[in-house]
């Protein structure tokens, strides 16, 4: 993994990285769509801040979009396009970045997390041929088994308690960062599976367990990457998590976010389905052995000295 | 107050009654989480520093901190005396607070001093200062080594090390930052 961060690498890798990820959803039956950029309701998510533009915002995700297209009758579809959230600004983060999402309908979340396997296999054996990547290494284990811990056991054994069983959400998020994510593997690549359904974003529950979510997260070198899961299906549940996200952001003094009335009104008739949401600048940045998003692209120079600040609207 | 999206490298807050600056700064973030700012803090008073996790509903306090152009006028003592260069208002600064930067105060010479709640707590003089060596012992000919060096005492009795070809009465460029020999102004 020593490919440089100058010269015309960088192009050719991403190059390569988003012609193997259609290429594998073309294989698989999948319609590549484009959903809009700018929209007038971000999802309203606990801790995701949408950046405001003209009457509306700019996509935190194509989530919504994308599930009003599958209740017109899309089985299968992928979208590689650019999200905005607002005053995310590290090593790890950059307020615009490329996100490939996809989404399937008749399939679970665990489905989903083997798919995510091949196109991670099918991405390595992409940039290998084309001399992204030297042929034959392991890839940050890629290659071979993956580990799979819940999060009840991670947090046992990493920060002493069991959020399922009682969840305060200051604690599980600061814990999963300061205590669980360092010591979750490095050398392969780590599921985290089961979250709290009140850290689950818009994950189904499972039936036999509520206070389980059908999520899961990657982690490849440590990294968070990806993450999956089985969807809401029904607008009640669905109004519901609205309704918590909402009351948590008021607490936090955060913006609170108009409903998305199309995509409320369609949610009843999408059939059972799972989704998964990819970061393909981390993707790159650990496949090349970068420690930070900045070796890709740097931010530019204004969002770096001046933060941005939380937007009453 | 400040809140942590105003959190950045360089930024100084009050913890505890302390005034601190922020060294190193990390934004870390799960996917669905909260954010947190993870911090390393460098206590202006005592200069140690610490790590320390902020949240983004945090409020973080904002220390009274105020720098101010002074004069450096006469020594009192292990007390040096300056004076406001716009107010004329005279400050006492320890020894103790001072260092070794005591031994470069020149008369009139133009300094910067941080004040916490009022009080002193920091100091900057000019980065060089010249000084006349008076006391150093002879080179030893034929050593041309570099980077071999020999104790030497300014007039104020100030030690520090010079190269063997200083000789008593030449005057050498000192840095205040480090207390270290620069080079060598003038032969004596």
């Amino acid at each position: 993994m020593n490919a440089s961060n100058d010269g015309v690498d960088i192009e050719w890798a991403w190059h390569e990285l988003v012609g193997a990820c259609r290429d594998f959803f073309a294989l698989h039956g999948y319609c590549e769509v484009f959903t809009p950029v700018m929209i007038p309701a971000p999802a309203m998510e606990e801790n995701i801040d949408a950046v405001p533009c003209q009457d509306g915002y700019l996509r935190t995700s194509p989530e919504l979009q994308m599930k009003i297209l599958i209740t017109r009758g899309h089985g299968r579809i992928f979208q590689i396009g650019p999200c905005f959230r607002l005053g995310e600004l590290g090593p790890l983060h950059q307020p615009e970045f490329l996100m490939l999402e996809w989404y399937r309908t008749r399939c679970t979340h665990l489905d989903v997390l083997l798919e995510t396997r091949c196109l991670l296999q099918a991405i390595l054996r992409r940039l290998e041929e084309s001399g992204r990547l030297p042929p034959g290494d392991n890839h940050l284990g890629l290659k071979g088994s993956w580990e799979t811990v819940t999060v009840r056991e991670a947090f046992l054994r990493s920060a002493g308690w069991d959020p399922i069983a009682e969840f305060d959400a200051d604690r599980f998020w600061s814990d999963l960062v300061l205590k669980v994510e360092p010591d979750l593997p490095s050398e392969a690549p780590v599921v985290l599976t089961d979250y709290p359904s009140a850290a689950g974003g818009f994950a189904r529950r499972k039936h036999e367990d509520p206070r389980v979510a059908e999520r899961w997260e990657l982690y490849i070198g440590g990294v968070e990457i990806a993450n999956g899961c089985a969807e809401i299906i029904s607008r009640q549940e669905q109004l519901q998590r609205f309704q918590q996200s909402a009351d948590y952001r008021r607490r936090h003094g955060k913006a609170l976010y108009p409903l998305d009335e199309e995509f409320l009104s369609a949610i009843d008739r999408i059939p059972p389905c799972a989704g998964v949401a990819l970061g393909l600048n981390r993707l790159l940045m650990v496949l090349l052995g970068f420690k930070s998003l900045d070796e890709l692209t740097p931010p530019p120079h204004a969002l770096q000295v001046g933060r941005s600040k939380q937007i009453d609207t | 107050m400040y809140s942590s999206s105003d959190l950045r490298k360089g930024l100084k807050i009050e913890i505890d009654g302390d005034p601190y600056e922020i060294v190193d700064f990390q934004f870390v973030k799960p996917g669905k989480g909260q954010a947190l700012y993870r911090c390393k803090i460098k206590n202006l008073l005592t200069g140690a520093t610490l790590d320390r996790t902020f949240r983004a509903a945090d409020k973080i306090g904002k220390p009274d901190l105020e720098e101010r152009d002074m004069i450096y006028s006469y020594p009192d003592g292990d007390q040096y005396v300056f004076m406001d260069a716009a107010t004329y208002d005279t400050v006492t600064v320890s020894g103790d607070l001072l260092g070794i930067r005591k031994y470069f105060l020149e008369g009139d010479m133009e300094v910067k001093i941080l004040f916490h709640n009022g009080r002193p707590i920091d100091i900057a003089l000019p980065f060089f200062v010249e000084k006349k060596v008076a006391r150093t012992e002879p080179g030893v000919r034929g050593d041309t080594a570099t980077n071999v060096t020999k104790p030497a005492q300014l007039e104020n009795g100030y030690e520090l090390q010079v190269p063997l070809f200083i000789n008593e009465g030449d005057v050498v460029r000192i840095d205040t930052r480090t207390g270290k020999y620069v080079d060598r102004v003038s032969k004596g």
